[in-house]
Parts: structure tokens; C-alpha cells; sequence
């Protein structure tokens, strides 16, 4: 008896029943999903978007460890998809002969994709660490530019003799059997789609435990301390230069593996895909689900996805109302009346951490 | 076409970034908000100076007035509906409304007049001035010459008028103003009537460079002039007018002697490069920390 009450209070005691729950949802719509698809009672509308929505929900949890944990807000997002996706497709690209099993290749894929885009995020990181507030929001910005304009003049082909590249004109020369993995603003073509809900979901699965095992760590104490008062972290001994690029690095691994899944679940893709608008799209679906919470961002992030689709009927007017449904709702949840009548879901209030 | 003739088509470029990065750098330092919104003013301005132009035949001095009317209410409007209603909400939170506002009007704008592009009248004709070797555009010089005067006439009003004056206390301190008897909220209306009647001026120069109509339109002059507003420093008006020059003279040296293509990544190079020697822009106001 006294045993069994631990395992409760380990799963579902106070403060660690939001964690349990969330890989409850996942846990169980996975197996709904799977099993729907499986006997094929879920349309092909929705079995398309399965793999889509794994890979925006992994990349809204790491921008939420970043925006919401660390504080920092960061309009560059899809920039790290680009990269990851990019990367993944290539490696894919180039392994499809030696490795035949699918699945290992996506695994090394994608593993591939997240160092690129922690050595991007190492890189990008520092100014991060020099800049505060909206300043940093368009740094994050610039570069998330940058890495779209760079990856629309890259190309990359790949035949026996090795690696061909070019920058903003297409030289490469391929040997007969040769393959072009990157054509400049053209992107990837003929991709082996291997992804999969199934990793998909593995993925969100670990996704949430790094973040619930930062977020409830020394360091995860660290970060948001450093968030809410730099000066009082510092103070204490807190290294916030290396807080940080904690949360902006694994945020940018986290945005690398989503981006290579997303990559190599279409047979074309184009660069353009990842510009400005997809990183907003993804702090749209943080802040909606709340800032720091793990759970309200993969439910926003899949009322977000399939809200559009849902509206569908009404073709011309859903992505007007799209629109409208979100201004309501920032509207409507920062009414001080329903704050005050949600007060024991304990909403925060600009948790951003922006210093006045 | 040499280094002088790049600067000046530089300097005619930048004007437009100038004026369109003056209405997010007052609305920043009045509202302490970014608002993403402003780029689809600019196209909102676009489509009503086409139509007053195309399909109602009116002479230029009436459609600039008519773009400025309809986008001056339509940023009084925006504000009072949207934003207003977050006066106390995180950043956060405004900026996701902003960019509600702004898939609003660029999704309104394809529903009513569809999203095929519409060419622009020519307005300022083709002509040019040959001074030596150097030929400039009658049109480079109206730009340039319309930024100048924007920015006397509201370094005169931020300065000079009380209005002006209100609005630099609000900027300051909002809680001080109201006491000293400031109505905080129809200055902040005011602040983003005049960014958005500057965006109808700057869509007007906008299409007669770019003589192409559509409900994206504003995204990336958009983008630029707020990369122009931190640039100069955010909330600084002479810097969002340093900021919008330097901007449009690097875009366009960058085209000219290293790559079209690349032109945007050099750009937002140059930016972050700036920003990491000044961490608050080319003219922003240092940032003390209070201990």
C-alpha cells in the first residue's frame, strides 16, 4: 500500500503532474492515431499532417525552452529547420545506397541534422549572449534570413567521385548516376520520404523529457533565474552567458532534428519553406500554449495545424478567420476578468522577463 | 553607372526604408510595441492608390490624400481594436495580436481584390537630370526630397508642438504623464496615426519603384525598415532615419559590386556586425541596468 502510493505521488504528486500528463496526451494520441491509421479510418488529409505536426511540435518545444525558460524571445526559428531539414535531406541523400534500412537512416539523419544545427546554434549563440531584448529578437531575425538567403544559392550534387558544391551559380558537374541533393532556390528533389509518425512521436517523447529534465534540474533553476532578474542570478554565481546558450543551443537541436523530419517527409522541398513566417508560426503556437508550458504547446500547436484544415468549408474566408480567431484569443486570454476567473490555472503574466 | 550614381539610387532606396522605419520606431517608443502590422498598412496604402489612380481616374495630390486618410484611420482603427485591449499584456502577447492584424489584412486584402499582381500606374514619369556623367531619375530625387521634408516636419513636431512634446513624456514615462495630466491614449492614437499616414506616403514611392501591386507587398520593405529602426536604434527617430539610409545604401551597394542574390544576407550581415559593436543600435539610447 504505502509502496504503491510512492509511484502515485511520483507520477501524479504536486508538481510533477503537468509532466506526467503530458506524456500521457502524446502517449495516448499516438496510439489512437497509429491505430486509426492503421485501419484506415483517418482520412489521407490527416494522415499527411501526422508527421507535420510531430515535427512542429518538437520545434515549438525547444523555441519554448528558449522563449519561454530562458526568456529570450527568438524570430528565427525556422532557420534551424532549414538547416536541419537541409542537412537531413542531404545525408539521406548520400547514404540511400549504403544504408537500405529506412529507419536507421532517418535516425542517423536526423542525428546528423541536430549537430549541424548545435554547431549553427554555437555560432549564433554568442551574440545571444551579448544582447538583450528586442535587439536580440532581430538578430535572431537577421540571421534566420541570412541562413534562407544562403540555402537558396546552395548546390550540392553528389556522384561516385564525391561531393560537388557551388554557391549562387549552379557549376557542379555530375557523373553519370550522380545525384543533385541541393539546387539552389529549387531546393531538394526526389527525396526519399522516410519519415515516420511512429519516430515522430519517439521524438516528441524526448523532446519533452530533455526540456522537463532541464527545466526541473540545477541548470533549468539557473535559466529561469537568470530570466527573471539577471543582475540577482549573476549575483549568486549564476553563469548566465553560459545559461543561455544552454537553452538557445538545445532549442536550436531540438528545431535541426524537427526540420530534418519535416525534410524527409516530401519529395520536394524548397527553401523559401522556412522564411520569416514559419518562425512566427511557431511562436504563435508557444504563446498561445502558454510560455513554459510544455503541454499547452503541443495542444496549440495541434488546434494551430489542423485549424486551417478544419476551416476548411469555408475556403476563401479560413485563413481570414484563422486570423481573427488568433487576435481574439490574445484578446480574450489577457482580459484582466477571465485572468482573474482562470487565476487557479495560474496564467503568468509576461513571463517573458523583459527587464524594464 | 558609377559609385555616385549607386549611393544616390542607394540614398532613394533608403529614403523609403527611412519613412517606413519611422513609423515603427515611434509606435516603439511611444506603445513599446513592435507592430508587424505596419508593413500591411503600407500595402493597404498600395491598393487604395492604385484604385484612386486606375479605376477612378483621380489626379495624384487627391489619391496621396485619400492613401494617407484611409491608412491613418485604418492605423487608428487597428490600434484601438486590437491593440488598446493589451494596454497591460505581455510584449509577447501584443506581438503575436500584431501579427494576427497582419495575416488579417493580407488575407482581407486577397479576398477582396485577389492575389494576382496589379501593375501600378506610372506616377512621376520616366524623366531624369543629367548633371555631367550623372543621371538621376526625377523619381530617386521626389523620394529623397519627400524623406527630408517628412523628417523636418516631424523633428519640428516632436519638438516644438505639445502635442510633440506629450508625446516624448509618454515615451519617457507613461504613469508620470498621465499624472502631469496627459490623456496617454489618444497620443498613442496619434503616434500610430502618423506612422500610418507615413506608410501611405512611403507605399505611394514604394509602387512607383516597384511598379507592382499585391497582398504581400509589405512584408519584406516591412522587415527591411524595422532591421533599419534597430539598426539606428529603435525608438530614436533621427536613428530610424540614419538607419532606413545606411540600410537602402548598403542593399543597393551590396547588389551592385557583390551579388544580387545575396544582397538580403548581406544586409542583415551588416546589422548584426553593427549590433555587436553597439549593442543598442547606431543612435539608441544606452540601456542602464538598474542594480
Amino acid at each position: 500500500m504505502e509502496k504503491k502510493k510512492n509511484i502515485f505521488a511520483a507520477l501524479f504528486g504536486e508538481g510533477v503532474r503537468n509532466r506526467t500528463f503530458s506524456f500521457i496526451i502524446v502517449i495516448a494520441a499516438y496510439i489512437i492515431l497509429e491505430s486509426m491509421r492503421r485501419s484506415g479510418s483517418l482520412s489521407s488529409l490527416f494522415t499527411g499532417l501526422l508527421v507535420p505536426i510531430c515535427c512542429y511540435v518538437i520545434a515549438a518545444i525547444g523555441l519554448n525552452l528558449n522563449v519561454g525558460i530562458s526568456g529570450e524571445l527568438n524570430l528565427g526559428q525556422a532557420g534551424f529547420m532549414s538547416i536541419g531539414a537541409f542537412t537531413g535531406i542531404s545525408v539521406s541523400g548520400c547514404l540511400a545506397s549504403s544504408l537500405t534500412n529506412p529507419t536507421l537512416r532517418l535516425i542517423v539523419s536526423i542525428l546528423v541534422a541536430m549537430l549541424v544545427a548545435v554547431i549553427f546554434g554555437l555560432i549564433i549563440g554568442v551574440p545571444v549572449l551579448k544582447l538583450q531584448g528586442d535587439y536580440l529578437a532581430i538578430v535572431t531575425l537577421a540571421f534566420g534570413q541570412i541562413i534562407m538567403s544562403l540555402v537558396t544559392n546552395m548546390y550540392l550534387g553528389f556522384d561516385e567521385n564525391g561531393f560537388q558544391f557551388s554557391f549562387v551559380e549552379n557549376r557542379t558537374k555530375l557523373a553519370k548516376g550522380g545525384k543533385m541533393l541541393l539546387s539552389g532556390p529549387m531546393g531538394a528533389n526526389g527525396t526519399d520520404r522516410i519519415s515516420t509518425f511512429t519516430v515522430g512521436a519517439v521524438m516528441i517523447v524526448l523532446a519533452l523529457l530533455v526540456v522537463y529534465n532541464i527545466m526541473y534540474s540545477k541548470s533549468g533553476r539557473a535559466i529561469m533565474a537568470a530570466r527573471d532578474n539577471r543582475i540577482a542570478a549573476e549575483s549568486v554565481g549564476i553563469n548566465i552567458a553560459r545559461t543561455k546558450m544552454l537553452a538557445f543551443v538545445i532549442s536550436a537541436a531540438m528545431a535541426g532534428a524537427a526540420g530534418a523530419l519535416y525534410g524527409l517527409n516530401y519529395k520536394t522541398l524548397v527553401p523559401a519553406k522556412f522564411d520569416f513566417n514559419t518562425s512566427i508560426l511557431i511562436l504563435v503556437f508557444v504563446v498561445l500554449g502558454g510560455l513554459g508550458n510544455m503541454t499547452g504547446t503541443i495542444i496549440a500547436t495541434v488546434v494551430l495545424v489542423l485549424l486551417p484544415e478544419l476551416l476548411r468549408p469555408i475556403a476563401d474566408y479560413r485563413m481570414l478567420t484563422y486570423a481573427i480567431i488568433l487576435i481574439l484569443t490574445m484578446i480574450i486570454t489577457n482580459n484582466p476578468v477571465v485572468r482573474k476567473f482562470f487565476g487557479g490555472l495560474k496564467l503568468r503574466r509576461d513571463t517573458a522577463g523583459r527587464e524594464a | 553607372m558609377g559609385f555616385l550614381s549607386y549611393l544616390i539610387s542607394g540614398l532613394g532606396l533608403g529614403s523609403v526604408y527611412a519613412i517606413i522605419a519611422l513609423g515603427y520606431t515611434m509606435v516603439y517608443g511611444i506603445a513599446k510595441m513592435l507592430n508587424f502590422a505596419h508593413g500591411d498598412v503600407i500595402m493597404i496604402g498600395a491598393y487604395v492608390s492604385f484604385f484612386a489612380l486606375n479605376s477612378f481616374g483621380l489626379s495624384l495630390p487627391v489619391t496621396i490624400l485619400l492613401a494617407v486618410t484611409v491608412c491613418t484611420a485604418l492605423g487608428i482603427v487597428i490600434e484601438k481594436l486590437a491593440y488598446k485591449p493589451l494596454r497591460q499584456a505581455s510584449s509577447l502577447a501584443v506581438l503575436i495580436t500584431a501579427i494576427g492584424v497582419s495575416y488579417f489584412l493580407q488575407n482581407g486584402a486577397q479576398l477582396l481584390w485577389s492575389s494576382s499582381t496589379k501593375v501600378f500606374p506610372s506616377v512621376f514619369g520616366n524623366g531624369s537630370i543629367t548633371i555631367g556623367s550623372l543621371s538621376v531619375s526625377i523619381l530617386t530625387i521626389i523620394t529623397i526630397m519627400t524623406c527630408i521634408v517628412v523628417m523636418v516636419a516631424l523633428t519640428l513636431f516632436i519638438n516644438k508642438t505639445k502635442t510633440g512634446r506629450a508625446m516624448r513624456a509618454c515615451s519617457e514615462d507613461k504613469g508620470a504623464s498621465t499624472l502631469m495630466g496627459i490623456n496617454v491614449n489618444s497620443i498613442i492614437s496619434i503616434t500610430f496615426a502618423i506612422g500610418s499616414g507615413l506608410a501611405a506616403i512611403a507605399s505611394l514611392l514604394l509602387c512607383a519603384a516597384y511598379p507592382s501591386v499585391f497582398p504581400t507587398l509589405g512584408s519584406m520593405p516591412g522587415i527591411k525598415a524595422f532591421t533599419a529602426a534597430v539598426f539606428g536604434g529603435i525608438g530614436s527617430i533621427p536613428g530610424a532615419f540614419l538607419g532606413g539610409l545606411l540600410l537602402g545604401i548598403i542593399e543597393i551597394f551590396a547588389k551592385a559590386y557583390i551579388s544580387t542574390q545575396l544582397s538580403d544576407a548581406i544586409v542583415f550581415a551588416v546589422l548584426i556586425v553593427v549590433l555587436l559593436i553597439k549593442p543598442t543600435g547606431l543612435l539608441g539610447a544606452k540601456q542602464n541596468e538598474k542594480v
